[in-house]
């Protein structure tokens, strides 16, 4: 997995890239999101657009960013979900946690509100 | 066939799935999940079943009988019960972060078995109806 992360309108924009398997990402995922969150970032947005596939413990470290940055008083949002990714998020019923976003723009704004 | 207990390997399985199921009449969407169900078997093989014990093996096969893609998954682990796994669509359960492979497995195959076995280990059976109904005979992976 490759990850970006740029800052907007006092967002932090995480751009990522390809898998977040067991084994190959999922773990560098929550790196970087615990980096941010000790950085004092506490608007938080995953780009989710190019991951080609997540797994049981993709989702599980993702469940446990939004854990952290919420307990911190952050809020973490997701962009750009992928039709078979929101399948995944939707079965297991996590859909209805996170605030998902077909727009940056949109996104964004939410976080100003 | 037999593969060390490194999650490498998942991506081999899967690859090696994706040639079985070559000029089978399957939907690109069948395979997607069916792909993921074999990619959460063989990491729970892996991690729960023989904690990435190098020295221990994961035993895979895949076949295709009649309409049904059949995978077997054995580990040499200690094994488990998996009435004793947690829903994951409990309101409790619902922000753990871990806990829903064996879920997604079940989700996304026609029907998914356990057994304990004799020797050591556990034994995963992932049944997926193809729905073609044109194969025929099996292939041996």
């Amino acid at each position: 997995m490759k990850a970006n992360v740029r800052e907007v309108q006092g967002v932090s924009i995480v751009d990522l890239k390809g898998k977040i398997t067991i084994g190959s990402g999922d773990v560098q995922l929550r790196e970087i999101i615990n980096g941010l969150v000790d950085k004092g970032k506490k608007n938080i947005l995953i780009n989710m657009q190019e991951v080609t596939t997540i797994d049981s413990s993709g989702i599980g470290e993702l469940v446990g960013c939004y854990t952290s940055v919420t307990n911190k008083g952050g809020k973490l949002k997701l962009l750009h979900l992928p039709p078979k990714i929101n399948d995944v998020l939707t079965v297991t019923q996590l859909i209805t946690v996170f605030d998902v976003y077909e727009s940056e723009p949109e996104a964004l704004a939410t976080y100003a509100a | 066939m037999s593969l060390s207990s490194r999650f490498e390997n998942i991506e081999l399985a899967q690859h090696l799935c994706g040639k079985l199921l070559e000029g089978r009449e399957v939907t690109e969407e069948t395979k997607h999940w069916l792909l993921m169900a074999l990619r959460e078997a063989l990491a729970n093989a892996i991690k729960h079943g023989n904690r990435q014990d190098l020295s221990k093996r994961i035993h895979l096969e895949m076949d295709v009988v009649g309409p049904n893609l059949q995978i077997s998954i054995r580990d040499e682990g200690e094994g488990f019960d998996p009435a004793a796994v947690d829903d994951p669509l409990a309101p409790e359960n619902r922000l753990k972060t871990s806990g829903r492979g064996i879920f997604y497995m079940k989700t996304f195959m026609d029907d998914v078995r356990f057994r304990k076995l004799e020797g050591g280990g556990m034994e995963i059976v992932l049944t997926k109806n193809l729905s073609s109904g044109k194969e025929k005979e099996g292939n041996r992976t």
